[in-house]
């Protein structure tokens, strides 16, 4: 038995020293909310790739909006921001709006905005923009299931990631998650939001679920909303959770029921 | 030779020789043969101008020493043109316009000279027919007619009367072509601030050996710089084939450079995004690395927050992105004061950052506290959508987009946004209503209805971007 156990610390001891150092004390940038951060061990890692998989084509939306006020989240202290867009994406979900990303809280006067004409070009800017350690963040919205974006690509993003300390947002809108070196991967949807007065539609919501963690946290899901005035996500408050009115005779949207409650 | 010159018609042509094969001129064809030729000659001066419809004038001040003096120079270029099967005259004198004259007209039996002495050129061009001054066809019969037959008839008259019967413009071509007046070549390129070349005495093929030689010329057009106190905002790299083709190479930098290093970079990612890449063919026998645009570049001060190492890593990164997937692709937002929201962002390049040609501009801050009232994804232009709607101003119920029907759970508007009638082509656009609007799942989108209920023609609707 204890031949069994030291065999483990050994094993434990090696892979140690195969992970990078980076990964016990990096620094992190926190999402506000602080389930989410909390179970991250204390937010998101800098120095990694996190990837945001659109729930399906038509959250295009709510996951850019997520991507982005994660980049506001990591570039607080006004660094650059650089978003490498396919041409394609452009065509499919429209370009990005300028004012409405200042409406999310981030600077648009930090943003450079690239667009490639295709996956490998988006990848290949991105891995550039991600070797500068001058940037607080970098969005790399490929589209769709590009065959570029394999293992060794998504090691290659990580690698430079882990190197300059930027961390990457993988944008993936209508594509299928694969094993890659992400260290989290995340699926948005959008979420019928709090009503304002008159029935207005309120701060943006998003359902997101942790679809991959290194540490195994595989499958919680929470309900955030964005506040753009503090620049932070919360969970919205469980009394004052909406109930949305639906118009007379269609049963209730199946997606809204079966919402696990955490932290 | 075969009896046959220029301004022969074709039947007399083919009465003397049957079997002839006539081939329209084409004009493009010949002008694009000669630009090549010029780029050619570029290794020998870097002013060369082109004299239509088939002469090259090449400015060889201080040049000549490099090819064991103006009669080596002279045979060198000759000697490669006849190289490339081309029929060739040239003549070295100390005016372009002597020099022109003397190769297009210059003969054997009127004492030929193919290298002028400085000071001896009106002796050289006396014998000249008066055609050499390049006149129009009238004024040269009308000199015909007096009896000027040769410049040197022209060369001892006295210039006034000249110029009030044969125009102001004789005199003028008379004192060029004599030497007495030198105005120089307007070179097709214009000459850079910085020009460094090395020259092979083998052509070289290999990647490494040409990026090696690359850097070295980076390397000593940064000391040139550095001793000015410049950095360069344009660099082009020229190669020159054995076989006469030229490839040239232009980046760009957002900021003065001089690092050798930097600047290879760029060059590094402009090769490496070639569509075909550089051909070497037997190899490049000459490189030159010319800075086109120089701008001060003084120590830079480091500040103590180390913002401008980050700004400089940040205009640095851009262009390099520049470099390899064009200044077009690599943009950032500026902000116009305009209501309409396609209008409302201008994509400039990123890398006009730092020229304060688009000073940035604060973007307008909404209330805090309301969600965003414009969209992440803007279409351009908007979606055509099926909607069904309260009449006359209500938000859509339901609307139809991509053939997915979207159920309207919760709606805000209208928010009107009329054409700005200052605009020439505003005139006919109809007034737009805004709705936010979100549907059952949680889906934002920013719609509206353009035009109004009860006029003509009909209102549509129209989905323009989707919120996060």
């Amino acid at each position: 038995m204890s031949a069994v156990q030291d065999t483990l610390q050994a094993l434990r001891r090696s892979i140690a020293a195969i992970e990078p150092a980076a990964s016990e004390t990096g620094r992190r940038f926190t999402c506000g909310a602080p389930a989410v951060d909390g179970l991250l061990g204390g937010g998101f890692l800098r120095a990694a790739v996190h990837e945001i998989f659109a729930h399906e084509e038509a959250d295009a939306g709510a996951a850019a909006g997520l991507a982005a006020a994660l980049a506001a989240r990591a570039a607080a202290d006004d660094r650059r921001v650089v978003w490498v867009r396919q041409g394609f994406s452009v065509a499919e979900t429209g370009a990005l709006h300028a004012p409405g990303l200042a409406a999310l809280g981030l600077d648009p006067g930090l943003l450079v905005v690239v667009t490639g004409p295709d996956a490998t070009c988006v990848l290949q800017a991105g891995a550039e923009a991600l070797r500068c350690p001058a940037l607080g963040a970098v969005v790399i919205e490929p589209w769709g299931d590009p065959k570029s974006l394999d293992l060794t690509a998504s090691r290659r993003l990580a690698l430079a990631a882990e190197q300059s300390g930027v961390p990457a947002l993988l944008l993936r809108i209508a594509a299928t998650p694969r094993p890659s070196a992400a260290a989290t991967r995340w699926s948005a949807a959008a979420a019928p939001s709090r009503p304002l007065a008159a029935n207005a539609p309120g701060h943006p919501a998003f359902d997101i679920t942790l679809l991959r963690h290194r540490a195994g946290l595989e499958g919680r899901r929470w309900r955030l909303e964005w506040h753009r005035e503090h620049r932070l996500f919360r969970e919205p408050a469980p009394l004052s959770r909406p109930v949305v009115p639906l118009p007379a005779g269609r049963p209730a949207a199946p997606d809204l029921a079966p919402l696990a409650r955490t932290g | 030779m075969l009896g046959l010159t220029p301004g022969l018609t074709l039947a007399d042509a083919r009465a003397r020789i049957p079997h002839l094969v006539a081939v329209d001129m084409d004009r493009a064809a010949d002008a694009a043969l000669l630009a090549r030729l010029a780029d050619w000659c570029d290794r020998y001066t870097p002013l060369v101008t082109v004299e239509e419809p088939d002469g090259l004038v090449l400015d060889i001040t201080g040049c000549v020493h490099l090819f064991a003096g103006e009669a080596g120079l002279r045979r060198t270029v000759m000697q490669g043109l006849a190289r490339g099967g081309l029929t060739v005259r040239g003549s070295v004198a100390g005016t372009p316009q002597a020099a022109a004259a003397l190769a297009r007209f210059g003969r054997k039996a009127l004492g030929r000279h193919d290298i002028v002495p400085p000071g001896e050129e009106e002796m050289a061009v006396r014998p000249l027919p008066a055609a050499a001054l390049g006149v129009s066809p009238e004024v040269l019969l009308a000199l015909t007619r007096a009896g000027l037959k040769t410049v040197g008839d022209l060369a001892e008259r006295p210039r006034a009367p000249l110029a009030t019967r044969f125009g102001a413009d004789l005199p003028v071509r008379l004192a060029r072509i004599l030497g007495q007046e030198d105005i120089g070549i307007s070179p097709r390129r214009p000459l850079p601030p910085c020009l460094v070349e090395r020259r092979f005495a083998e052509p070289v093929a290999r990647e490494e050996d040409i990026d090696a030689a690359l850097a070295g010329l980076a390397h000593r057009a940064g000391r040139i710089l550095a001793e000015r106190g410049e950095g360069g905002r344009r660099f082009e790299a020229a190669f020159f084939r054995a076989d006469g083709r030229v490839t040239r190479l232009a980046v760009a930098t957002g900021r003065p450079a001089r690092d050798a290093a930097v600047v290879m970079r760029l060059f590094r990612e402009r090769l490496a995004a070639l569509a075909d890449p550089l051909d070497p063919g037997f190899g490049f026998d000459l490189l030159r690395l010319a800075v086109t645009a120089c701008e001060p570049l003084g120590e830079s001060q480091v500040s103590l927050d180390g913002r401008t190492v980050e700004d400089e890593e940040v205009a640095a990164l851009v262009d390099r992105l520049g470099a390899r997937f064009g200044a077009a692709a690599v943009l950032r937002p500026a902000f116009v004061d305009t209501h309409i929201p396609e209008r409302a962002v201008r994509m400039v390049p990123a890398a006009l950052d730092d020229d304060g040609t688009a000073p940035p501009c604060g973007w307008p801050v909404e209330r805090p506290a309301d969600p965003p009232a414009r969209p992440v994804h803007l279409f351009d232009p908007p979606q055509p959508i099926e909607a069904l709607a309260e009449v006359p101003d209500g938000p859509p119920l339901r609307f139809r987009w991509r053939r997915v029907l979207h159920e309207i759970a919760r709606a805000e508007g209208p928010e009107r946004i009329a054409p700005e009638w200052w605009r020439d082509e505003a005139g006919e656009e109809p007034t737009r209503d805004y709705y936010r609007v979100e549907d059952a799942r949680g889906r934002r989108f920013w719609v509206f209805r353009q035009g109004l209920f009860g006029e003509a023609p009909a209102p549509r609707w129209f989905l323009h971007g989707i919120f996060a």
